[in-house]
């Protein structure tokens, strides 16, 4: 039978043609190497090994995908912390310094020590004419706030009530809901208008009507409502902001007698300039004008939210830096999982390698099959982590999006994605290197000596 | 096609190290159909080894097809193994999780031809053997006899210039023996040098010389025709 057919098809036999379908051509190797690549046998081999040992490739799987599901979900938290902490001091300048009056602590030119002063208008253009690093300064004035002190026809409530200038709002920003903010002509005019917190729009317009132009009293003083403010951050300054109403700084001073008073003073610096050079010079200048003694330490009080900021930095750079030492520490668990997985998968393979050696196979194929299977593994693990992280990230992020501010929008970005990719890819290749390397090892006559 | 020339192999180990080839002289012509025969220890499948440059030699000379084999690099002797041997062993040495077709076209692969045009010659080659119909049964589904049918296909779907088997018959039944001894018999009487080892006097009798090699040197040559 077999005869038959091999004498009959002399036409394909094995030795007939034996010519005519020799060697592939040299000239097109490149173009080859790269259809090898895309070969399906090549991924038809490397999925028939996969999925030879489901399970085992699946518990192997597992540890790249567990680290990528944890950094993944580590990264998103770790973001999401920082967006909540971000939106705490939304719309607050953070090269800021607050500077106001204290008793001073020594005697100094005849004065004795334990004295109450002020910082005093004048002080404001020496400050500014002097300190050219200070980009906005704003005096504040704080007014009584005693029961019912705010009140408009039979409503009333108990609020702050501050004397601002326009550049505090640079400092301590608020959006407005309506109208607008104080302006450099209400300062200059004195005029009688304020703006309002939103807590104190609430209580006194209930009906949620258009309040500018409205009257409300202050402190006995009828004030025109030019705007409603909504404060950004949650950092605040005499009082709640929103349970606050703001008057013109010029107009408080005036209308309420403080004379020349200044209660306190926000400045910013320049970008650029350290907030503590500024509010040094300050201080300096201050307890010259007024008569202080250069070494009295308490008598100028302040805080510097710079320092806090940096804080917050070095908490959020230090938050992350462990995220990621975690997680890529994780991820490089796994991928020695792999590789250990790879090295026992290449010592069960050994007879089907060393008979893919006697077939032709040279150990450049060998090499780039093993690591080939090695990558695939960790990317498909890696990407399942990826995929489920991001979901889970999603689902947090939708569940948390009515309550609690201080972890906001848990997420990702893509070009962290994009990284952790890449780092799958190198984890893959390390990993499957050392078994790749044993694979090339394998002589064929080992592999395929009889038992 | 063969020249050997005072081939000689030796093992070691860590305390002792055997001679296994003490020079070892063989000339076989293109076409040849040869059967080495020897007890095992004798060194005949470490020869069978050297002549399919599965193993090395220590010193000596072997030319086959005119070229020099010694101290090929890897990369080379894949090649050589690729274009110029075709391997058939007792136990087939089928892989598992690749069905008939695709453990004939495999040598194929190696050399890039391209998928479709590789497994419709190996199909030729399958058919050749008898075998069209059981293309995509995996290997752990086929007889002794078929597997190694799909052996001897495996073996020469890439034209070798000769066909190395080691106890091709070992596995088998005296059935399947007969039959496989057939396609051997065939694929030589079509030009195609074959060299066997075995230590059936039955099989050996099939082929045209016996070399028998005794304490790594040959004992005679037996010619039979």
């Amino acid at each position: 039978m077999i005869n038959k057919k091999i004498i009959a098809q002399d036409g394909i036999s094995p030795l007939a043609s034996r010519k005519g379908d020799g060697g592939v051509v040299s000239g097109g190797r490149l173009w080859i190497l790269l259809l090898g690549f895309f070969d399906l046998d090549r991924w038809q081999e490397i999925w028939a090994t996969i999925t030879h040992n489901k399970s085992r490739s699946i518990l192997t799987a597992f540890g790249v995908f567990w680290g990528m599901f944890m950094l993944v979900a580590m990264v998103g938290a770790g973001a999401a912390l920082k967006q909540g902490m971000n939106s705490q001091i939304e719309g607050f300048a953070t090269n800021s310094c607050f500077v106001w009056s204290e008793q001073t602590s020594e005697p100094y030119q005849g004065f004795k020590k334990g004295r109450n002063w002020n910082i005093q208008n004048d002080d404001l253009p020496v400050l500014i004419n002097n300190i050219p690093e200070i980009q906005y300064l704003a005096p504040v004035l704080f007014g009584n706030s005693g029961t019912n002190n705010v009140t408009r026809n039979d409503k009333a409530g108990s609020f702050s009530v501050k004397g601002n200038y326009p550049a505090y709002n640079k400092i301590d920003e608020s959006k407005l809901i309506y109208g607008r903010y104080i302006n450099d002509i209400d300062i200059a005019e004195q005029r009688k208008v304020c703006v309002i917190g939103e807590r104190v729009y609430e209580v006194l317009f209930p009906t949620k009507e258009n309040p500018i132009g409205k009257n409300i009293q202050v402190n006995g003083i009828y004030f025109q409502v030019i705007g409603v403010a909504q404060h950004l951050s949650t950092i605040n300054i005499g009082g709640e902001a929103k349970e606050t109403v703001i008057l013109p700084f010029s107009t408080m001073q005036q209308a309420f007698n403080q004379g020349n008073n200044v209660h306190f003073l926000a400045v910013t610096a320049l970008p650029g300039i350290q907030v503590s050079v500024i509010e040094e010079k300050i201080q300096k200048i201050l307890k010259t004008r007024n008569n202080i003694a250069p070494t009295d330490k308490t008598a100028v009080g302040g805080m510097n939210i710079e320092d806090q900021f940096t804080m917050f930095l070095y908490l959020g750079i230090g938050i992350a830096s462990l995220i990621w030492f975690v997680g890529a520490g994780t991820l490089i668990a796994g991928g020695i999982g792999i590789s250990n997985i790879m090295l026992v998968t290449v010592r069960e393979r050994t007879k089907e390698i060393g008979i893919r050696r006697a077939l032709g196979a040279t150990p450049n194929n060998i090499i780039s099959q093993i690591m080939t299977e090695s990558i695939v593994l960790t990317l498909l693990a890696g990407l399942a982590g990826l995929m489920v992280g991001v979901g889970l990230l999603y689902m947090v992020g939708v569940a948390l999006s009515q309550g609690d501010q201080f972890f906001k929008d848990p997420q990702i970005s893509f070009s962290v994605a994009m990284l952790s990719f890449f780092i799958l890819l190198i984890i893959g290749t390390l990993a499957g290197f050392l078994p790749a390397k044993r694979a090339m090892n394998i002589k064929p006559i080992e592999a395929i000596r009889e038992e | 096609m063969i020249n050997l020339t005072n081939i000689n192999k030796t093992y070691f180990s860590e305390s002792n190290s055997l001679h296994v080839l003490k020079g070892i002289d063989l000339h076989i012509a293109s076409g040849e159909y040869v059967s080495i025969m020897g007890a095992s220890g004798s060194g005949k499948s470490t020869l069978l080894n050297i002549l399919g440059i599965l193993d090395n030699y220590d010193s000596g000379e072997y030319l086959l097809n005119n070229k020099l084999i010694k101290n090929l690099s890897e990369k080379r002797a894949a090649a050589y193994r690729n274009e110029m041997i075709g391997f058939v062993f007792q136990s087939f040495n089928l892989i598992n999780f690749k069905n008939a077709l695709e453990n004939v076209a495999l040598p194929l692969y190696y050399k890039n031809v391209n998928r479709k045009r590789r497994n419709m010659i190996a199909m030729e080659y399958l058919d050749m053997m008898g075998l069209r119909d059981w293309a995509t049964h995996m290997p752990s589904e086929m007889s002794g006899g078929q597997k190694q049918r799909v052996a001897i296909a495996r073996a020469i779907i890439s034209q070798p210039k000769i066909l190395l088997a080691d106890e091709p018959t070992g596995a088998l039944d005296s059935h399947t023996t007969v039959e496989v001894m057939k396609v051997l018999r065939e694929l030589n009487a079509n030009g195609l040098t074959t060299i066997l080892v075995t230590h059936e006097r039955s099989v050996a009798d099939e082929t045209h010389k016996i070399i028998h090699i005794k304490d790594g040197m040959i004992e005679n040559i037996e010619q039979k025709k």
